[in-house]
C-alpha cells in the first residue's frame, strides 16, 4: 500500500465533509436568526468531520494489507470495522484497474478482482500506479494458466 | 436423418433429438393476444375508469380505445421484431424496436430453465421459457426470455437446452443418430400431501396477500381521488378506540387466515419434485400459473431450509436450492412447499444425494458474546424509538415501542439460539436469523473465497463474520459472530489451503500482542 493513500483518504474525507459542512454554513449565514439546533448541528458537523480527516487515514492506513500469492488474494481493509477478503487465483474472473481524480492526481489505482459471486470483489486500493500494472499482468497470467470456468 | 427408432410398446415415446434449429423462429403468434391479456388485466380498471366514471364524454371513449389500441399495437411491434434461434453453440434471441438488444447465451452455459404459463397463456397452450446462465453480476437482468412459444416447443427447449453430459447427443456421426438411447423415467422426490396445507395459514402468505391487494386497491382510489386511507385514520385519531382496532386486527388475522389456503393452492398445486434422466431437477406447481423449474444437478451448491416463525412453531419448513442462473421473481428457487420439517429433511437428502441431511448435523453454539450482540441490536432500536416519541410525539405514542421490547428481546435471544455452524466432508452448514430462520448446506467445494469481517464491538468481544463467497444463490452465506479462533479454523478446514498463509500472520500477531 503506498503512504500516498493516507493523503488519498484525507482528501476524500475533507471533500465528503465539506459537501456536508458548507450548505449549512451558507445557510446559517443567509438566514437571519437562525434556530440553535441549525448552529448545533454545524457545530457538530464540523468537530466529527475534523476528527473523521484528521484520525480515519492514518488508522486506515495501519489496517490496510494486500497480498497475492500464486494461489489467493488477500486484503484487509477498514478501520473501526474490518474485513479480510480472499479470493483463490483459480476462481477470478476478471481483473479491472480503476482511477479516480484524486488516484490521478497521486498517481494511484485501485485494482479490482472479481470472482463468479456477486458478493465478492477484492478491492486493493491506493497501490502506485505500476505495482498496480504488474499486478494486473501478474494475476492475469495466473488466472490464464488455471483451466476451469471458476463457478 | 434423424428418423426415431420405433418406440418399444408401453413406453412414452422418447422426446425426439432433433436437429438444432438454425433458422430463425418467431415468438408464437398467439402471443399477439395472449400478452395483452396477460399484460391488459392491470390495465383494465383504469380503463374501465376512464370509461364508467364520467358522463359518456366522448374524449373519454376515444382515450380508452387509443389505450387499447396501443397495447394491442405495442404487442404486435414486441412480436414482429422478437425472433430467437438455437445453433450448435448458443441459444440467440434479438428484440426490441427502437433499441435492438441481441442476447446470446452459450448453451453450455445454461443452468436453468424455467416455463410459466399464466392464465393467459394456459388458455392459448403457451409458455413463457426464461434461460438462466451462471451469470450473476448484473442485478434485474433476468437471463433470457422467450415469451412465449407452445408448449410442446417448450418442453422440448427444456429437453433440447439442459441435454449435455448424461443425455447422448447425436452429433457424432450423421448415420448413427438412428438409435436414441430409452430414456428412464423420471424419479418423483417429492409430490404435494394435502396434510401440507395447515402450513399455509402458518406462513402468513394470506396476510402478505392481502397487503398486495390492499395496495393495489389504494392505487385506484388514489387515481379516483379518493383517500380511504388517510380519512380512516384521521377518523380514528379524532375517536380512538381501542375495541374498534382490536376487532379490526382480529378481522384482518381471520382473513388472512381464510386466505392463505387458496393461496397455498394456487401456488403449490400439482407440486412435484423430480428427478430427471439429463440431470436436472424439476419442479412443477401451480394451478392457474403454472411453473416448471429446472436446474442443472450438477450446479446445484447446496440447500436452504427456511422456517418462518410460526411454520417452525408447527414443525414445518421450506426448502429452496442454492444454485446459479435462477431468476429473482417468484421463489424460483423452491425446492419444496412449507411442508412438515422431517419431509423437508428427507427431501434435502434425496436432492443432495446425501446418507443424511447436512441440516440434521449437530451444530456447534456460538459464544456467550453472540448472545449479548443479538439482545444488543435487537432490542436498541426500541429503545431509541421509545425515547424519541417520548420527547417529540404525543403521549399515546412511546409506549408501543416498549409494548414490542419484551418481543424483541425474545427474538434476540432466539436469534442467538439460532446460530450456529458446522463442517462434514462434503458440506459446510451455517444457521441465522430467527424470523425467518435459514440453515442453509454449502457444498465446501463450492466456496470461491471469504468475508470475513470484525466491526469496532466484534474486534472488542472476540468475534467475527465470516462470509463464504459462492457463484450461487445469494452470492454469500454468512457464519454470524462465531469465536475468532474457531471461526478461522473452521474456514480453513472449509477450504484447506486457502486461509494457511494469512492464519499464521494472525497467529504471530496474536502472540505478539500476548508477548507485549
Amino acid at each position: 500500500m503506498s503512504p500516498k493513500s493516507v493523503l488519498l483518504w484525507t482528501m476524500q474525507a475533507a471533500v465528503f465533509w465539506l459537501v456536508l459542512f458548507v450548505p449549512q454554513l451558507i445557510v446559517f449565514l443567509l438566514v437571519s436568526n437562525p434556530p440553535t439546533w441549525e448552529l448545533v448541528l454545524m457545530v457538530a458537523t464540523g468537530v466529527v468531520g475534523v476528527v473523521h480527516t484528521a484520525v480515519e487515514p492514518s488508522w486506515r492506513y495501519r489496517v490496510h494489507r494486500w497480498e497475492t500469492t500464486p494461489d489467493a488474494v488477500y486484503t484487509l481493509s477498514g478501520w473501526l470495522n474490518q474485513e479480510w477478503r480472499v479470493a483463490p487465483v483459480s476462481r477470478i474472473q476478471t481483473i479491472d484497474t480503476k482511477r479516480g481524480p484524486f488516484q490521478q492526481m497521486l498517481g494511484l489505482s485501485t485494482v479490482t478482482v472479481t470472482t463468479a459471486s456477486a458478493a465478492g470483489p477484492v478491492e486493493i486500493e491506493g497501490l502506485e500506479h505500476e505495482v498496480a500494472q504488474r499486478l494486473v499482468v501478474e494475476l492475469t497470467n495466473t488466472t490464464q494458466a488455471t483451466p476451469g470456468d471458476a463457478t | 436423418m434423424t428418423t426415431p427408432a420405433e418406440v418399444p410398446a408401453g413406453l412414452p415415446a422418447a422426446p425426439e433429438f432433433t436437429e438444432p434449429l438454425q433458422e430463425w423462429h418467431r415468438l408464437h403468434v398467439r402471443m399477439l393476444v395472449v400478452r395483452p391479456l396477460n399484460e391488459g388485466v392491470a390495465m383494465l380498471v383504469p380503463i374501465l375508469v376512464l370509461l364508467f366514471t364520467g358522463n359518456g364524454e366522448k374524449w373519454r371513449l376515444i382515450a380508452s380505445g387509443a389505450t387499447v389500441a396501443m397495447i394491442l399495437a405495442f404487442s404486435y411491434l414486441i412480436w414482429r421484431t422478437t425472433r430467437y434461434r438455437i445453433t450448435e453453440e448458443k441459444v440467440e434471441l434479438h428484440t426490441g424496436l427502437l433499441t435492438r438488444k441481441q442476447l446470446a447465451v452459450p448453451r453450455d452455459r445454461i443452468r436453468t430453465v424455467d416455463l410459466t404459463s399464466k392464465p393467459g397463456h394456459r388458455i392459448f397452450g403457451l409458455s413463457a421459457v426464461r434461460i438462466g446462465t451462471g451469470q450473476q453480476d448484473v442485478p434485474g437482468t433476468d437471463g433470457l426470455t422467450l415469451d412465449a412459444v407452445t408448449q410442446q416447443e417448450a418442453e422440448r427447449l427444456r429437453l433440447v437446452l439442459l441435454q449435455k453430459g448424461t443425455a447422448p447427443r447425436a452429433v457424432a456421426s450423421e448415420g448413427e443418430s438412428a438409435e436414441p438411447v430409452p430414456l428412464p423415467e423420471s424419479e418423483v422426490i417429492s409430490q404435494l400431501d394435502l396434510k401440507w396445507l395447515k402450513y399455509a395459514p402458518l406462513s402468513l402468505s394470506g396476510l402478505v396477500a392481502i397487503g398486495a391487494v390492499f395496495g393495489v386497491l389504494s392505487n385506484y382510489a388514489d387515481d379516483l381521488g379518493l383517500h380511504p386511507v388517510q380519512d380512516l385514520w384521521e377518523w380514528l385519531f379524532e375517536n380512538p378506540s381501542l375495541a374498534l382496532i382490536a376487532a379490526f386486527l382480529v378481522g384482518l388475522a381471520v382473513v388472512g387466515l381464510i386466505l392463505s389456503v387458496p393461496l397455498y393452492i394456487l401456488q403449490f398445486w400439482n407440486y412435484r419434485l423430480t428427478r430427471e434422466p439429463d440431470g436436472t431437477l424439476r419442479v412443477q406447481r401451480g394451478l392457474l400459473t403454472t411453473r416448471s423449474v429446472s436446474v442443472e444437478e450438477q450446479r446445484l451448491r447446496g440447500v436452504d431450509i427456511q422456517e418462518p416463525l410460526l411454520v417452525r412453531a408447527g414443525k414445518g419448513a421450506k426448502l429452496a436450492a442454492v444454485t446459479t442462473g435462477l431468476g429473482s421473481k417468484g421463489e424460483s428457487n423452491l425446492l419444496l412447499p412449507p411442508a412438515p420439517l422431517s419431509v423437508a429433511h428427507q427431501v434435502s437428502r434425496d436432492v443432495l444425494k446425501v446418507g443424511s441431511d447436512p441440516t440434521t448435523l449437530r451444530l456447534r453454539k456460538h459464544p456467550f458474546a453472540a448472545l449479548r450482540r443479538s439482545m444488543f441490536r435487537h432490542t436498541v432500536p426500541w429503545v431509541v424509538i421509545a425515547v424519541g416519541l417520548a420527547i417529540w410525539a404525543p403521549s399515546w405514542a412511546w409506549p408501543i415501542p416498549v409494548a414490542i421490547l419484551p418481543f424483541a428481546a425474545l427474538v434476540g435471544w432466539d436469534n442467538y439460539r439460532s446460530l450456529g455452524n458446522a463442517l462434514d466432508e462434503r458440506y459446510l452448514v451455517t444457521r441465522n436469523n430467527s424470523l425467518v430462520r435459514s440453515t442453509v448446506a454449502l457444498q465446501r467445494t463450492g466456496i470461491i473465497g471469504w468475508r470475513i469481517r470484525r466491526s469496532f464491538f466484534q474486534r472488542r468481544s472476540g468475534l467475527m463474520t465470516i462470509g463464504a463467497t459462492t457463484a450461487a444463490g445469494a452470492g454469500v452465506y454468512h457464519v454470524t459472530d462465531v469465536g475468532e479462533s474457531h471461526g478461522l479454523a473452521l474456514a480453513d478446514e472449509a477450504v484447506p489451503d486457502l486461509l494457511r498463509p494469512f492464519l499464521v500472520d494472525s497467529t504471530v500477531d496474536d502472540q505478539a500482542e500476548r508477548n507485549a
